[in-house]
């Protein structure tokens, strides 16, 4: 099943979701950084309350996807929509509001945030945002430092902050970019839990991961990029088939 | 009334001199200091649009019959309006070009605000008068305190003080504060950063139009009153620390009084002081008192 890399994707008639549940489907994506074409006709799609992955080696384009997503990039050509709504002549500030939550990769702590000043920055863009009351239950460290600079927390901790800020917006389709990096492994059993638990909300996640055995367990589907395209796409029951050719890919 | 070789009366006197001008270099480093910590430019037209503030104040009375206490309100809201339409029509088209653009640009605006004043009204300077309900003084015993100069000085602590409480403790503060550091991001999780830009230029120059407003009754609204003090005052924004809002504010009043005292002890060395101070923060910390050290 190799997903010819230009293709429309025909990969929606091989899953059980319908189109309809589509929160986000991306057609033909380009993206550069001024002179730089960074990515190279990205399809891809994930349905309502899926948890798809973006897998593949540093600089193959899959935070680039993400930001893209964001129309954080220079320029981006194609189509991205989010809910049935075309984003792609959109500001990065309306995007959010059609309920897209974005965890960057760097976290994107603020440092002249207290804790607190950092969870409730996102303004809400749905209604049913996770309460304040909730997350501080979740996280009792964020609850304990809340008056902390942000930037003073632990790299879990401020982890926590980054997701938790975008649970409270009430986002209901969220980017993460590399959450599990440079973490004890400890944390990364509390965010395993964490995106349980965002995914039995029903909520929509698409999950740039460097760490494989985080994302293979708990994601339903995986996009592998290489050099700016999606050259594989694998389901969860396909892992154990495809094993072979993912290590190939990613050098695991 | 000495004390030593000191007299009391002289020594109050400058000092309060010092307050007062502490209070405009305040007032204008505030608004420089928000403008460069959001936009990242130095906006050399600050200066003209002070004396844009202090000449709208005196045109309005003269044709429009606008009294000061309406003035101190209009002004603020003519001259901030004036630095949206700069903002989004000028500095805007070329936000992404190196920020040296945006200086020479601003310069250049500032000079033909200046020259369009001069080419008007002439070079010397118009009086305004004080406000009938701010006029007299009283005696403090160690010192006459004039009422005029009581109140500059209590609007411009309330001022910089508000303006520090909102950007520091309230939410709108935290959006500023997070569009300083990451606008990308900012913008990413839903807020709207350049209408936000636009309407802190457009406050950061509102402040500077207001600090006209109150400098129209003590000193003569003149087109080049606006240059005179915008030196002085980029050093403040230097020592205390580019974009740091506490330390303008804090900078601004203490080099005041700095000045004002070398007036009172070393009168020569009064108009250089504060460039003094500037080179020993530079070479010492270079950041700035309130700095961070990138």
């Amino acid at each position: 099943m190799n997903t010819p890399v230009e293709s429309q994707p025909q990969a929606a008639d091989r899953t059980p979701h319908k189109t309809g549940d589509e929160k986000l489907r991306i057609t033909d994506l380009h993206s550069f950084y001024g002179e730089s074409h960074i990515l190279h006709g990205i399809d891809l799609y994930v349905n309502k309350g899926e948890m798809a992955t973006l897998l593949g080696r540093n600089g193959s384009g899959r935070s680039t996807t993400l930001k893209s997503i964001m129309n954080l990039v220079g320029r981006r050509t194609g189509s991205i929509m989010v809910n049935g709504r075309e984003t792609i002549e959109m500001p990065s500030h309306q995007i959010a509001y059609l309920g897209l939550g974005y965890c960057p990769e760097e976290r994107g702590i603020f440092s002249s945030l207290n804790v607190e000043e950092n969870l409730m920055l996102p303004p809400a863009v749905r209604s049913d945002g996770v309460s304040v009351e909730e997350i501080y239950e979740m996280f009792p460290n964020l609850y304990e430092r809340r008056f902390s600079q942000g930037t003073r927390l632990s790299g879990g901790e401020q982890q926590m902050l980054a997701l938790a800020r975008i649970m409270r917006s009430g986002a209901n389709i969220l980017l993460l970019d590399e959450i599990t990096e440079g973490l004890a492994p400890v944390i990364v059993q509390k965010l395993a839990e964490v995106l349980d638990q965002l995914k039995k909300r029903g909520l929509t996640i698409l999950l740039v991961e460097q760490n494989f055995h985080f994302a293979a367990p708990i994601a339903d589907r995986h996009y592998v990029m290489e050099h700016g395209h999606i050259v594989e796409e694998i389901h969860q029951h396909e892992l154990e088939s495809k094993k072979e050719l993912l290590n190939t890919y990613l050098g695991v | 009334m000495s004390f030593l070789d000191i007299n009391i009366f002289g020594l109050m006197g400058q000092l309060l001199v010092g307050l007062i001008n502490g209070s405009f270099y305040a007032l204008l480093a505030l608004g420089l200091a928000i403008i460069f910590g959001l936009l990242r430019i130095i906006n050399f037209a600050q200066g003209a649009l002070y004396m844009l503030g202090a000449f709208v104040a005196w045109l309005g009375l003269q044709h429009l019959g606008m009294n000061y206490w309406v003035a101190l309100f209009v002004v603020p809201v003519v001259v901030g309006l004036i630095g949206i339409l700069m903002e989004r029509f000028f500095i805007r088209p070329i936000a992404n070009e190196d920020h040296l653009y945006s200086l020479l640009l601003t310069f250049g605006l500032a000079l033909i605000l200046q020259g369009t004043f001069t080419h008007m009204f002439g070079s010397s300077g118009m009086s305004y008068n004080i406000p009938d309900a701010l006029k007299g003084g009283n005696n403090l015993g160690f010192m006459y305190l004039p009422t005029y100069r009581a109140w500059i000085i209590l609007v411009s602590l309330v001022v910089c003080l508000g303006a520090w409480w909102v950007i520091e403790k309230t939410s709108l503060g935290s959006y500023l504060r997070a569009g300083t550091e990451n606008p990308a991001l900012l913008q990413a999780f839903g807020v709207n950063v350049p209408m936000m830009i636009t309407l802190t230029f457009g406050f950061g120059v509102a402040l500077a139009g207001l600090a006209g407003v109150l400098a129209a009754p003590i000193y003569s609204v003149s087109p080049d009153m606006g240059s005179n003090i915008l030196i002085v005052v980029f050093a403040i924004v230097v020592i205390g620390g580019m974009g740091s809002i506490g330390g303008a504010i804090l900078t601004g009043l203490g080099m005041g009084v700095v000045e004002g005292l070398t007036k009172y002890f070393y009168p020569e060395a009064s108009t250089t002081v504060i460039f003094m101070v500037m080179v020993l923060v530079l070479l010492l910390k270079p950041a700035g008192l309130f700095g961070k050290e990138a």
